[in-house]
């Protein structure tokens, strides 16, 4: 499939509409979902997804052929949709990290009795409420957990896609993760 | 609980695929003595298989066609080579086809002079030419650009190129008379011709043993 892909990319850089045609139906759930799941909303998750795949288009010439192209096109993906986050982000939010805590956050500071109650979460539909968990997360968490658990792409790839250090990227998605068990526990 | 902490970074290390089998051992040495550990790790491990296990989303059915829609236009020569590309014979026969009118619309157009396949006893006479009587021409005869007149005979096929057959000649004509004045006639003639000898070229070679 990678080579495919790379003689795809060869013509399509030689401006090969169709060539990209392959290419964005091979890519476009995988994006899309990605999306999805950083910004919680499927409407604007196809908007933002749409939007890499024009950007990547533009700027194909860019692309370097000897890197992976799903790399370069879900960091473009991600950075797009990160963006739009940041455009619509409340002043406040109850995720916003307690200055001078280490990963305590303004729910901690909620009585315990307000957390979901039981006949709540059973009526809601399971997906809509791991997808709601996953919106509370501050969003450097949320690009993680969405790299990581909808595409399964290895520690290496994420810290590519996001410019960050492995190290971050690890210690992110530990905590991320803890973050989802407290917030997953009662399902 | 003062084991927790060292042990929770074993189970993201195990659940990241990194822990080594030292660190496993010690993990789940550890995991069979401490309960609370134990549910730590179980809801680690829900936790991540919630995650992968979320539904498959897809997107709406003309999301390629949208995309494609909004990228900037595609150069012209390429969408041809494409063309070409997807129907080689229909290309391959499109070429044969420009050389072919080419050259013969080529040699259609370049001699409007006169000529004769034979002058041999023949009179020209301006435009005309004349097989005077008591004349018989052995074989085919081929008139460009003229006018024939036959008093005489002649032993074979006439054809005439942009011009006529003057009928109010007596002569004799053994086989037929081939009028040709249009450009699609012309080609259709020469069309015949190159066929005739191929087939001609078919049977030299059919006949050799």
């Amino acid at each position: 499939m990678d080579t495919k892909i790379k003689e795809k990319i060869k013509l399509v850089k030689k401006g090969d509409h169709a060539a990209y045609e392959d290419i964005v139906s091979f890519y476009q759930n995988k994006v899309f979902q990605l999306c999805f799941r950083m910004i919680g909303n499927a409407h604007e998750a196809e908007d933002l997804a749409q939007e890499a795949f024009i950007r990547a288009f533009i700027n194909i010439q860019t692309f370097d052929e000897n890197r992976k192209f799903s790399t370069w096109l879900y960091r473009i993906a991600t950075n797009l949709t990160i963006d739009r986050i940041r455009k619509k982000k409340p002043d406040f939010y109850l995720d916003a990290e307690v200055k001078g805590t280490d990963g305590l956050d303004m729910y901690s500071q909620l009585p315990a009795e307000q957390v979901q109650p039981d006949e709540e979460v059973e009526s809601m539909e399971i997906q809509t409420f791991i997808q709601r968990e996953i919106m509370g997360l501050p969003d450097k968490y949320r690009s993680v957990i969405a790299l990581r658990f909808v595409e399964e792409l290895s520690l290496l790839e994420i810290s590519e896609i996001l410019n960050i250090p492995v190290g971050t990227v690890k210690t992110r998605i530990h905590r991320g993760r803890e973050a989802l068990r407290k917030r997953l526990r009662h399902i | 609980m003062a084991c927790k902490k060292e042990y929770v970074e074993l189970m993201h290390k195990y659940l990241d695929r990194e822990i080594t089998r030292d660190e496993e051992y010690s993990l789940r040495s550890h995991l069979q003595s401490c309960e609370a550990c134990q549910s730590h790790f179980h809801e680690l491990k829900r936790t991540v298989t919630l995650l992968e296990t979320t539904s498959k989303l897809q997107v709406s059915s003309n999301f390629t066609e949208k995309v494609m829609n909004h990228l900037p236009k595609e150069n012209k020569r390429i969408s041809y080579m494409r063309w070409f590309k997807r129907h080689p014979i229909l290309s391959a026969a499109a070429v044969f086809f420009i050389f072919m009118f080419g050259s013969i619309l080529s040699v259609w157009n370049q001699d409007s002079q006169l000529s004769v396949s034979k002058e041999k006893d023949l009179i020209i006479q301006g435009d005309t030419i004349i097989v005077p009587e008591g004349v018989t021409v052995e074989g085919d005869l081929v008139v460009k650009n003229g006018d024939l007149k036959v008093d005489g005979s002649i032993n074979g096929d006439v054809v005439i190129i942009n011009g006529e057959h003057l009928m109010a000649s007596a002569g004799d004509v053994v086989g037929e008379i081939d009028q040709v004045n249009q450009v699609f006639e012309w080609i259709w003639y020469s069309i015949k011709g190159f066929f005739k000898e191929v087939f001609s070229l078919a049977n030299i070679f059919w006949m050799v043993p």
